[in-house]
């Protein structure tokens, strides 16, 4: 057997060379470029160019964190992240139990529930900004014409509520949350709910009979059983959502557009990765690395957190 | 508990509409199960046997007939308020909650008047182990018990909230072939010492014979005999049950009956009194065999196995349905290995007879 591997150890290398050195290439010194970028001070691709040398420092790290804008992307990220992961796992939970426990329709439903999923999510932005978004004068000057309030604002009116300005100019900071987490809700469902029903029809049904027979309530079956059984696919979920929250950001493009926010307060809704794109498009390779590194060591966190949770909580 | 099946019934929907076919799974079955024993419910796969005792046990809801426990009509009763515990063939354990979870599960379930305090709870969770012997495995999860321990924990799940009626899917059909009889055995003690009337399904003759007070042998939905183990093998009352009970199986011979004797090919093998002269099927149990050079019954020899006390002879008939058949006899009868033939008496009472076309017994008058 060792002989074996000896003699042909250079062909499986020569097999392995062409993902090796594309992986090299793209993957592993892009990593370790940005490292080096990040701590060299004021690294700037150009002046690279130009033969500009740069400090060997922390000063991209301490220039990020003072800047004013990058606590609020911080927030905005975190917030998002903190309502959106439990909300959209608990709303696919529900949605994959109901789902589960239908004949009727179940086929056409889940299709309809997996679309977003399979939908650019710039295109489903403009529909969500097309809801929620006020066309005509009602924040606007007097002249302008009334056209349309939103479908959103129309029901709340329907139901006797008042107009909310969402996203338009002089919208509130909670309102713009609001819609986001709409959105991002929203748009997460589809492969949660996919995972989860997945999960859920992998559950052997005896379990149910037994618990049956054993006169278990449906609650104490959900809590019981069916939850415990479906924990490695929650854990699954919960943890892809939290690194795939952490890197939010076309979203808020789909719904504000490249300002990040509304007219009169752009960069008000950016994100820590919408912070590392403004970095990189003033040439601030410098700053945008050392904001990745800020960003990495964020995901690396909560990602160890999630999984010291799940070693207790998940069952195998 | 006794229970009692009236004209049971369930008819499957057919899957494929067009067709329409039903599945009738089992049809018109009326028993009673006494009280305290422990029965099983025999038949080859797909004769129904399981679907009664998902019926007894409310899971699957009856087409039709009714089900009694002593005197309470619980046909339309769910499984929770019939008062029964049921062991799965692969025993449904909670993989996620400890052997001790597992036991506390249904007793943590009971609301109302029957609530345990937490105390109670542990108690009879420890009694119960104590009995199937597991009290040593408590904090285990399942996965880290072998498949008899699995087993025991499944019967004191089903065992701790004190069912009035104990049902087992194939309660051995997943045990290897020493376990199989070590938990036979522990199935019996543990029915003996709780005494709660018990229901097996199984497909395994040997199991059910060994330790059930009375079988039920079904085919096709249909019950086919009912009665103590040793009863039906000495006297099955088709040629269904005489084929499915024993091993090696019986001997079929196609025959005939004349002048009141029973007769295979030229042989006239044994009297027939009070039968009519007609077609026959002589069934004729392995141990019913004698060897006597002045018998009746001649075969060709094709092989002698030796077994240590008995040997067993593989024979050939022109008559017999099989291409060969199989004599148990003591093996210092004396068999003469070498010899191409055979010479048989048979024993009346291992020797059956049954119609020719509905395969029904022929009983012989005394």
């Amino acid at each position: 057997m060792e002989m074996v591997e000896s003699k042909h150890k250079w062909k499986a290398w020569i097999y392995l060379s062409p993902a090796i050195i594309l992986l090299l290439i793209f993957t592993v010194w892009p990593i370790i470029n940005t490292v080096r970028m990040a701590f060299l001070e004021n690294y700037s691709g150009l002046k690279a160019i130009g033969g500009a040398t740069f400090k060997f420092g922390i000063g991209n790290f301490q220039k990020v964190v003072k800047y004013q804008k990058f606590l609020q992307c911080l927030k905005n990220t975190v917030l998002l992240c903190v309502i959106t992961v439990p909300v959209s796992t608990v709303l696919a939970l529900l949605i994959a139990v109901c789902l589960n426990s239908i004949k009727f329709l179940q086929k056409p439903l889940q299709t309809i529930f997996f679309l977003p999923y399979v939908t650019n999510s710039i295109a489903i932005g403009m529909v969500f900004a097309a809801m929620f978004n006020i066309v005509g004068s009602f924040y606007g000057t007097e002249n302008e014409i009334v056209v349309t309030a939103g479908i959103i604002n129309n029901i709340i009116e329907f139901f006797g509520g008042k107009r909310v300005n969402w996203i338009n100019t002089g919208s509130s900071y909670l309102a713009n949350m609001t819609v986001m987490v709409v959105y991002i809700v929203w748009n997460a469902l589809p492969f949660k709910i996919l995972i989860l029903l997945g999960g859920l029809q992998s559950i052997n049904k005896q379990y149910y009979d037994a618990a049956r027979v054993d006169g278990t309530s449906r609650r104490r079956i959900f809590t019981r059983i069916t939850v415990p059984l479906l924990s490695p696919m929650i854990a699954y979920v919960v943890i892809t959502g939290f690194i795939g929250g952490f890197k939010e950001y076309t979203s808020i493009v789909g719904i504000f557009g490249e300002k990040m926010g509304p007219a009169d307060d752009a960069g008000r809704l950016n994100t820590m990765v919408g912070f590392i794109y403004d970095a990189l498009s003033t040439n601030n390779q410098g700053r945008a690395s050392a904001a990745a590194l800020i960003l990495f060591g964020i995901i690396l966190v909560v990602t160890l957190i999630n999984m010291q949770v799940s070693k207790k909580r998940v069952h195998y | 508990m006794e229970v009692t099946l009236q004209n049971l019934t369930k008819v499957f929907p057919s899957r494929n509409k067009k067709s329409g076919e039903e599945v009738i799974a089992v049809n018109d079955m009326s028993i009673t199960i006494p009280d305290g024993k422990l029965v099983g419910l025999l038949g080859p796969s797909g004769c129904g046997k399981s679907t009664t005792l998902y019926m007894i046990c409310g899971l699957q809801k009856a087409t039709g007939g009714k089900i009694f426990f002593g005197k309470d009509d619980v046909t339309n009763l769910t499984p929770e308020n019939r008062g029964v515990g049921l062991v799965f063939q692969n025993y449904a354990l909670y993989p996620h909650l400890t052997v001790k979870q597992n036991i506390l599960f249904p007793l943590q379930n009971l609301k109302g008047e029957d609530k345990l305090s937490k105390d109670e709870m542990l108690k009879r969770a420890i009694d119960v182990a104590k009995l199937v012997q597991i009290d040593n495995l408590l904090d285990r999860k399942p996965s880290e018990l072998s498949g008899g321990q699995q087993q025991r924990v499944a019967i004191a799940r089903a065992l701790v909230k004190m069912p009035r009626v104990l049902l087992l899917d194939e309660p051995l059909s997943n045990l290897d072939a020493r376990l199989r009889l070590q938990t036979r055995e522990e199935i019996r003690r543990i029915q003996r010492e709780t005494k709660i009337t018990t229901v097996f399904v199984t497909h395994d003759q040997e199991e059910a014979m060994s330790i059930s007070d009375e079988i039920v042998i079904m085919k096709l939905g249909v019950v086919q005999q009912i009665g103590k183990p040793q009863d039906v093998y000495d006297s099955p009352a088709n040629l269904f049950v005489a084929k499915f009970l024993g091993t090696p199986p019986i001997n079929v011979f196609s025959g005939y009956v004349k002048n009141e004797k029973i007769c295979i090919g030229d042989d006239v093998v044994l009297p027939a009194k009070g039968v009519e002269d007609q077609d026959v099927w002589v069934g004729i149990r392995p141990e019913g065999f004698v060897l006597d050079d002045n018998g009746a019954f001649h075969c060709g020899l094709n092989a002698v196995e030796v077994m240590g006390r008995d040997v067993s002879v593989v024979a050939t008939n022109n008559n017999a349905v099989s291409t060969t058949i199989r004599a148990i006899i003591p093996s210092d009868a004396g068999v003469d290995h070498e010899s191409k033939s055979v010479t048989f008496s048979l024993k009346p009472y291992k020797t059956f007879i049954f119609r020719k076309d509905t395969e029904e017994r022929i009983y012989l008058e005394k």
